[in-house]
């Protein structure tokens, strides 16, 4: 049934959680997992401004979702790993549709009503327009 | 393949880049507008040089989605040049901007970017935004609260209404609300009116009326080399921002030439010299743009925009201008680096320092990079200029083993033969250099002088590990200096 997993990262401790989850429903439906990372164009501003040249962007986007992959490389699931461009929300669901998977599995940031008002919400952006079922952890 | 290359830079986003380019233009006119009054010049200059940059680059630029016209950077270095000699003087500087800029494209020097350091960077953009800031000072002077409360009211707006919508430029909005109230409020306010004319109509040809002498050239030259310097190093930027938001490439000598090119069309059409914006190329992207059709649409709709509403346009508050110079400063200033100061490097903190002061004590941001560059140049050349030596005795105690580290060359050598016991008690030595590289003749000379100083004692020396390079090096100047009676 979840034979091909998304699994939402941006390197935080919220991440941390989803990544536990999406190894757990893998290990069940004995799926495969793609570790999506999605760099905004203010991310892009940050990261060229900042680092040397583009091998050393490259390494540090590695950096953020090697909290993820540390935790899949002590199983025995097939995974791969997407660094996506754009805005997070509809970057995920586009990617979601398109590979026709099965259930995305994202970090919600606890945010309350005000917070989402003013930052957004990604989770339910994702939970809206993606084409399959969305695990938001919390 | 070079045909269906082109027709995809041009056509293969129609819808994206036809609505990206008209949220664009929307944003670029309060921007263009702001600039040319501080470059001191009408309000004109700065339209037609963002209507024809943007035009120009999307044909003949190298970064497809890029957005180029009027910027702050490039505003503030021609200030004094306007102040002193005038608008056709600016004119004629911006020519020859563009032609520096074409030379460095053909000449394929894109690649010298690389010794622009990423503290040097960040101190330029930093430097930038309080440049753009500090120049709105000048209108606050004299003001009253009525000034100040619509400078207040254009940054809630402008910070306030993206919550609620994205679907318009919240600066456009901000303009025409905070304009709509001191026109029917009859506030007396200044306006972009009283700053200069506002003409609607078309650029034209016009060749910069300006004595075709030496004296001339050298009154733009210094003005043209700076703006040429800011405006690639800006634009590279940029490039490189969109290259990485778009995972794609692009040529970046293209690019070097586009912009001189462009510049060279906006002098002889009555515009500013201007280059890539970042804000505005990252409002391109998110709205979806991606090919040369974009900018081409910014331009042509930005121009169209000043014919059919240019009466209006004069009636913008300058309240309202300042209030977008300061959202285009705080959102230029690169925060992170003030937030992480204290872990940056020491070297990297004080070159992006040192970079900022004397971009604000010389107001030249060209100056204030050059200077970075070469004290991050210092910096560097100091750190690899460690030379670690130990020292190892045979056990008999005949013969005695230096291991040498490093780099040795011109910075390095000074305290290198130091290290060395050449009173020693042994009759052999040996210096290993398997870990260190020579590489120039001051390492050769360094050398010949510790193998010297020991023969002077009796003491044999020799060599072992020297890598390939070192050897030719070695034998060219060290031979050299053998012969010519040391």
């Amino acid at each position: 049934m979840f034979k091909r997993i998304l699994l939402a990262t941006d390197g935080s401790e919220h991440s941390v959680r989803s990544a536990e989850h999406a190894i757990q429903l893998a290990k069940q439906f004995n799926g495969t997992i793609d570790v999506v990372y999605v760099v905004n164009e203010e991310t892009s501003k940050h990261d060229v401004l900042h680092n040397g040249s583009k091998y050393e962007i490259e390494r540090k986007r590695k950096e953020k979702v090697q909290l993820a992959l540390d935790q899949l490389d002590g199983t025995a699931i097939d995974y791969n790993v997407q660094i996506l461009h754009g805005e997070p929300g509809p970057s995920i669901v586009e990617y979601a549709n398109k590979n026709d998977v099965d259930c995305v599995v994202i970090g919600s940031r606890g945010l309350n009503n005000l917070q989402t008002m003013i930052l957004g919400s990604v989770s339910h952006k994702v939970a809206k327009r993606a084409h399959c079922p969305v695990l938001i952890v919390k | 393949m070079k045909l269906q290359e082109m027709k995809q830079s041009w056509f293969g986003n129609v819808r994206g880049d036809v609505l990206a380019g008209i949220v664009v233009a929307l944003a670029l006119i309060p921007e263009a507008i702001a600039f040319s009054i501080i470059a001191g010049v009408d309000p004109m200059v700065g339209l037609y040089a963002s209507f024809c940059i943007a035009v120009v680059i999307a044909i003949v630029g190298g970064r497809p989605g890029m957005i180029s016209g009027a910027t702050g950077a490039m505003a503030l270095l021609m200030a004094d040049l306007v102040a002193d000699h005038g608008l056709q003087y600016l004119l004629a500087a911006t020519i020859l901007t563009g032609i520096i800029q074409i030379i460095f494209g053909i000449l394929k020097l894109s690649r010298v970017m690389k010794f622009v350091p990423r503290s040097v960077m960040v101190g330029f953009v930093n430097a930038l935004a309080i440049m753009i800031l500090t120049s709105q000072f000048q209108h606050f002077v004299g003001e009253t609260w009525v000034m100040y409360t619509l400078v207040g009211l254009t940054l809630a707006i402008i910070y306030l209404l993206p919550r609620v919508t994205k679907a318009v430029p919240s600066t456009l909005v901000a303009i025409i609300v905070v304009t709509a109230i001191a026109i029917y409020g009859n506030l007396n306010v200044g306006t972009v009116g009283d700053m200069g004319a506002l003409t609607q109509q078309l650029p034209v040809f016009l060749i910069p009326s300006i004595p075709l002498t030496m004296e001339t050239l050298m009154i733009i030259f210094p003005y043209a080399l700076s703006l040429a310097i800011v405006g690639l190093l800006e634009s590279l930027l940029t490039a490189n921002i969109i290259d990485d938001a778009t995972d794609t490439e692009s040529n970046k000598n293209t690019e070097s030439s586009g912009q001189g090119i462009a510049n060279v069309v906006t002098g002889f059409f009555g515009g500013m010299a201007g280059c890539a914006m970042i804000g505005q190329s990252v409002i391109n992207v998110k709205s979806g743009g991606r090919g040369r059709l974009s900018s081409l649409v910014a331009g042509v709709f930005l121009m169209f925009l000043i014919i059919v509403l240019g009466g209006l346009v004069v009636q913008i508050p300058m309240a309202a201008l300042a209030g977008v110079m300061i959202m285009v400063s705080i959102s230029t200033f690169d925060w992170s680096s003030v937030r992480h100061l204290n872990k940056l490097p020491k070297t990297d903190a004080t070159v992006m320092i040192v970079t900022v002061a004397i971009v604000l004590v010389t107001h030249n941001l060209s100056i204030g990079v050059l200077a970075g560059v070469l004290l991050s140049a210092i910096f560097f050349a100091a750190k690899i200029s460690k030379i670690n030596v130990t020292e190892e005795m045979d056990i008999r105690g005949q013969k005695k083993v230096y291991r040498v580290e490093g780099q040795l060359f011109f910075a390095s050598v000074s305290e290198f033969p130091a290290k060395f016991d050449f009173a020693d008690s042994v009759s052999e030595v040996v210096i290993d250099l398997t870990h260190a590289h020579l590489w120039d003749d001051s390492a050769i000379g360094a050398l010949d002088k510790i193998e010297m100083k020991f023969e002077e004692n009796n003491i044999n020396v020799t060599y072992l590990g020297l890598n390939d390079e070192s050897k030719q090096l070695k034998k060219r100047a060290g031979g050299l200096s053998k012969a010519s009676g040391h």
